[in-house]
C-alpha cells in the first residue's frame, strides 16, 4: 500500500510538473508582444502601501488620479499593492525593472524605499504621496495642508450647530489624520472668538494635540460606537477622519437623523456627496484633498517633460485642498456664514491667518 | 469535566487528522489550487469578460483569451519567483528572503502543533519580537557582529516572551491556547500602536508612527551582493536542523509529542504536561521571533505598523503544509516565498490582481484541511483501497490512543536519549511515534487492533488512563 502511495505521489508530481512544463512552452511569444506594445509610450506607474488601491483613501484616490491621466493623456499605468511592509522596496525596483518614467509611492511608510529607489536609480522619476521628507532631485513629494481647508469646515460646523457641540474623531493618531482634526478645531476656536460664543469641540484637544481615535482604518462599528457617544453628548456636527470608519460614523448619524435630530456629517478626502452618495443628505460639507488632481497633474508635467523634486503642497491657495460645496445643506447655511468662510479662505490664501496645525 | 475531555479529543483527532495527511493530499491541494486560481485568472481578465459577451457565438476567443491571461500570469509568477530572462537567478534569491521568516515562523506554529498545540498567535509574536529586536536595533550601537547577535537575542526573547505567556496560562489555569493567542495577538498589535505614538520609538523631530533605520551593524549580511537574500536564510535552514533535532532525537521532544499524542498516557508516565506546555510555547514563540529579527534585520531595517506583515498567518498555512514536520515547513515556506516574490511580478508585468495569489494560498489550506474532498476529487479512495482492505477511517485514530501509554512509559523509563524514531524503524508497530510516520504507519498500527466502532466509544479509553493519573 505504502508503494503505491509512492507510485501515486511519483505520478502526480510528474503532472504537475508536465503542467508547468506546458505553460511554459506556451507562452513567451505571448508576453513578447505585449512587452512592445508597452514600451511605446509613457510609462506612469503608482506603488500602494497595504491598504491597497480599494482603502476609500490615499491609495484609491491616487490610483483614480493615475487611471485619470491614462485615460486622459492615453500614457500606460501599472500598479503593486503592497501587501506588507517587506514588499515596499521589491515593488519599487519592480517598477524601476519594468522601466517606468514615474513612479508614485503612496504614504509615509514607503519613504525609506523610495528614498533608497532613488538614490539608486537618479535617472529614474519618482513622486510620493503624503511625505516630504525625502529631497532629491528625481523625487516630488507631494504633501497637503488640509488644516486650512478643516478649519473652514470647523468654522462652518461651529456655525450650523445648534446644540453648541461640535465632534471629530480620528482613526489613528498619526499627522496626515491629526491635520485635519486640529485645522477644525481652530476654525471651532475662531468661530467662538468672532462670534463671542462657546461651541464646545469633542474628540480633539487642540492644546494637548490628542483625541479621540478608533484605532485603525477598518472597523466601521467602532467609527459608528465613537460618533453614537459624540451625538450622545449632544454633537450635532461630526467629522470623521479615518477613511471607510467614516461610513460608520455616517451609519450613526443617519439613524439619529431618522429619531428626529437635527444632525449633520462633514466628510474628508473627496467630497462625500458623491463618494459616499448613500450619506448625502447628511453632508454638510467635505474637506477634500485632492490627491488624485495632483497625481494627474504631476503625471502631465513629467510627460512633458517637465518633472522636478520641487515639493508640491496642497493649500486652498492653489487648490489642492478645499472645502466641498454644502449641496443640500446650500439653503441652510446662511448667507452670512457663506461670506464670512469666502472672506476666511482670502484671509488664509493670502496669510493673514495661519493655521498652525503641526505637520 | 468528561465533556471537555471529550472536546479536546475531538480537537486532537481534527489536528491529528491535518498534520498526518499524506504527501500526495499537500501536493494535490496545490495543483487544484493552482487550477482554481488559474479560472479566477481568466474570469476576472477584461479581455475574457469582453470576449465572453458573445462566448455562444465564438467561445474560443473567450477561452482563448483566458487561457492566455492565465498562462500569461502564471508565466510571470514563475519568472518572478525562480529565474527570468531579464534578471537570471535574481527571483530565487527573492523567493529565499521571502520564505526565510516563513519558514522561522511555520517552524514555530509546527513545534506547538506537535505538542498538541494550535499557536494561532506568531502574528503577535513577531510583533513583539520585532519591537524588542527593533529597539536593540536603533537605539543601542553596538560593535559589528556583537549588534546582530543582540538584536537576534532580543527579538527571540520577545517572541518567546509573548509565547510564553500563553503556555504559562494554559498550564497553569487550563485557559483555552486559540484563545490566548488571538487574544495575545490584538494586544500586541495595539501595543505597537501604542509604541510608535511614543517618541523614544520615532525619529526625533518626527511624529510619523516609523521607528528610525536600525544600524547597519544590526543588519544580517547580504550573502550575494546586489540581492537582498541575506543570512537570515542560513538562520532559517539551522533552525530547521536544530527543530528537527529537538523532535526527532532530544528527551525534550519526545516529551512534546508524547504530549501532544495525549497528555493523560503522558503525564501517567511521569512527565510534566505543564511544563511541556509552557516550553513548546516558548520555544514556538521564540520561532517567531528569529523571523521578527528576519524583518527588521533583514528586509525592514524600520518598526512600523505592519511589522509582522501577515507572515504570522501564512506561518500557519506553512505549518500545515508542510505536515508539521521540520522539513515540510521548509518547503512549504520556499513555495510560499514564491508565491509572494511571483505575486509582486505577476502583478506588475501582467496586472493580475496580487489578491488572487492569497486565493490560491487560502485555496491550498482548504483543502489541505479537508483531505476527504482531494481524496474523492481524485478517486484516492477507489485506488487506495488495492492491495489490502484497511480498517474504516475513524476507527485508526482512535485504535491507537489506548496503545500509547504502554509505550510512552517504555521509553520515558528507558530513558529518551535513544529513542527510536517511528519513522526510522517501521517495524516498532505499535510506537507512540505514530505521529512520524504519517497515516500509512498509524493504520499498520490499527490494524492488529480488534475493530472498535466508530465515534463516541473512543473517548472511554483516555478517560481511564486519565483517571488513573489523578
Amino acid at each position: 500500500m505504502k508503494n503505491s502511495r509512492r507510485v501515486m505521489a511519483a505520478a502526480a508530481v510528474l503532472g504537475a510538473g508536465a503542467l508547468a512544463l506546458a505553460s511554459c512552452g506556451a507562452a513567451p511569444e505571448e508576453s513578447g508582444k505585449s512587452g512592445d506594445a508597452a514600451a511605446k509610450d509613457f510609462l506612469g506607474c503608482i506603488v500602494s502601501d497595504s491598504g491597497g488601491f480599494d482603502d476609500q483613501s490615499f491609495n484609491q484616490s491616487s490610483y483614480e488620479g493615475l487611471k485619470k491621466a491614462e485615460h486622459d493623456f492615453g500614457i500606460k499605468v501599472k500598479q503593486a499593492e503592497s501587501k506588507a511592509n517587506s514588499d515596499f522596496s521589491t515593488n519599487l525596483n519592480g517598477m524601476v525593472s519594468a522601466k517606468c518614467d514615474l513612479t508614485f509611492s503612496v504614504g509615509f511608510l514607503l519613504a525609506d524605499a523610495t528614498k533608497a529607489a532613488a538614490t539608486a536609480n537618479p535617472d529614474v522619476n519618482f513622486a510620493i504621496v503624503d511625505d516630504s521628507s525625502i529631497t532629491l532631485p528625481n523625487v516630488k513629494s507631494l504633501t497637503y495642508d488640509t488644516s486650512q481647508a478643516a478649519y473652514l469646515a470647523g468654522y462652518v460646523a461651529a456655525a450650523q450647530s445648534k446644540t453648541g457641540t461640535v465632534a471629530t474623531f480620528g482613526g489613528m493618531k498619526i499627522p496626515t489624520v491629526t491635520i485635519f482634526m486640529e485645522g477644525f478645531a481652530e476654525g471651532v476656536a475662531k468661530y467662538n472668538t468672532d462670534k463671542g460664543k462657546t461651541v464646545k469641540l469633542l474628540g480633539w484637544d487642540s492644546a494637548k494635540q490628542d483625541g479621540t481615535f478608533t484605532g485603525d482604518f477598518e472597523k466601521q462599528d467602532k467609527g459608528k460606537t465613537v460618533t453614537q457617544n459624540f451625538l450622545d453628548q449632544g454633537a450635532d456636527v461630526v467629522m470623521p477622519v479615518a477613511g471607510p470608519v467614516g461610513k460608520g460614523a455616517a451609519a450613526a448619524v443617519k439613524e439619529t437623523k431618522a429619531g428626529g435630530k437635527d444632525v449633520a456629517l462633514v466628510w474628508v478626502d473627496s467630497d462625500g456627496y458623491e463618494s459616499a452618495s448613500q450619506y448625502k443628505d447628511l453632508m454638510l460639507t467635505s474637506v477634500v484633498k485632492a490627491m488624485g488632481t495632483s497625481v494627474e497633474d504631476v503625471t502631465k508635467e513629467a510627460k512633458d517633460g517637465k518633472f522636478d523634486g520641487k515639493a508640491y503642497v496642497g493649500t486652498l491657495a492653489n487648490g489642492g485642498v478645499s472645502i466641498a460645496p454644502f449641496h443640500d445643506f446650500d439653503s441652510k447655511v446662511s448667507a452670512e456664514t457663506k461670506s464670512e468662510v469666502d472672506a476666511l479662505k482670502q484671509q488664509i490664501i493670502d496669510g493673514k491667518i495661519k493655521v498652525e496645525a503641526k505637520k | 469535566m468528561s465533556a471537555q475531555d471529550q472536546m479536546i479529543h475531538r480537537e486532537k483527532s481534527l489536528l491529528q487528522r491535518i498534520a498526518g495527511g499524506s504527501w500526495l493530499v499537500s501536493v494535490l491541494a496545490i495543483l487544484v489550487s493552482l487550477i482554481v486560481g488559474g479560472i479566477l485568472i481568466a474570469v476576472t481578465n477584461e479581455d475574457f469578460q469582453e470576449a465572453a459577451t458573445y462566448f455562444f457565438a465564438r467561445p474560443g476567443t473567450a477561452l482563448g483569451a483566458g487561457w492566455t491571461a492565465a498562462t500569461e500570469a502564471y508565466l510571470a509568477l514563475f519568472q518572478g519567483a525562480i529565474v527570468s530572462p531579464d534578471s537570471g537567478f535574481l527571483p530565487l534569491t527573492e523567493t529565499l528572503t521571502n520564505a526565510t521568516p516563513l519558514i522561522m515562523a511555520g517552524l514555530g506554529v509546527a513545534l506547538a502543533f506537535r505538542a498538541g498545540m494550535f499557536n494561532i498567535g506568531a502574528q503577535g509574536q513577531i510583533t513583539v519580537g520585532a519591537i524588542f529586536g527593533a529597539y536593540a536595533g536603533f537605539a543601542w550601537h553596538l560593535p559589528l557582529g556583537l549588534h546582530l547577535l543582540v538584536v537576534i537575542l532580543m527579538s527571540v526573547l520577545g517572541g518567546a516572551l509573548w509565547g510564553g505567556i500563553v503556555g504559562w496560562l494554559k498550564a497553569t489555569t487550563g485557559a483555552h491556547e486559540v484563545i490566548l493567542t488571538i487574544m495575545l495577538n490584538y494586544v500586541a498589535i495595539k501595543l505597537l500602536d501604542w509604541i510608535l505614538n511614543t517618541p523614544a520609538f520615532l525619529r526625533p523631530g518626527e511624529t510619523n508612527p516609523i521607528s528610525p533605520i536600525v544600524d547597519k551593524s544590526a543588519d544580517y549580511p547580504v550573502i550575494i551582493p546586489g540581492t537582498r537574500l541575506h543570512l537570515g536564510f542560513i538562520v532559517a535552514i539551522l533552525l530547521v536542523l536544530l527543530v528537527w533535532w529537538i523532535l526527532n532525537r532530544s528527551t525534550l521532544g519526545f516529551t512534546l509529542r508524547a504530549v501532544g499524542e495525549n497528555p493523560a498516557a503522558a503525564a501517567t508516565a511521569g512527565m510534566s504536561v505543564k511544563r511541556a506546555t509552557f516550553l513548546a510555547m516558548a520555544i514556538a514563540g521564540g520561532l517567531g521571533g528569529f523571523a521578527a529579527s528576519a524583518q527588521i534585520s533583514g528586509t525592514e531595517h524600520v518598526l512600523a505598523n505592519g511589522a509582522a506583515g501577515s507572515i504570522g498567518f501564512d506561518a500557519i498555512t506553512v505549518a500545515l503544509l508542510g505536515r508539521s514536520t521540520p522539513w515540510g515547513t521548509f518547503f512549504a515556506g520556499l513555495l510560499f516565498g514564491a508565491f509572494r516574490a511571483g505575486a509582486t511580478n505577476m502583478q506588475i508585468s501582467t496586472g493580475t490582481p496580487i489578491d488572487i495569489v492569497l486565493v490560491v494560498q487560502s485555496l491550498i489550506v482548504l483543502f489541505i484541511a479537508a483531505p476527504p474532498l482531494v481524496r474523492t476529487m481524485f478517486g484516492l479512495n477507489r485506488l487506495a483501497k488495492g492491495p489490502k482492505p484497511k480498517a474504516p477511517k475513524p476507527t485508526t485514530h482512535v485504535a491507537e490512543v489506548p496503545a500509547a501509554p504502554a509505550t510512552v512509559g517504555a521509553h520515558a523509563a528507558k530513558g529518551a536519549g535513544t529513542v527510536p524514531d517511528a519513522a526510522d524503524a517501521p517495524t516498532a508497530v505499535d510506537s507512540p511515534s505514530a505521529v512520524d510516520a504519517g497515516p500509512s504507519t498509524a493504520k499498520h498500527a490499527a490494524d492488529p487492533e480488534p475493530p472498535t466502532p466508530p465515534g463516541e466509544a473512543g473517548p472511554t479509553a483516555p478517560e481511564t488512563t486519565e483517571g488513573g493519573s489523578k
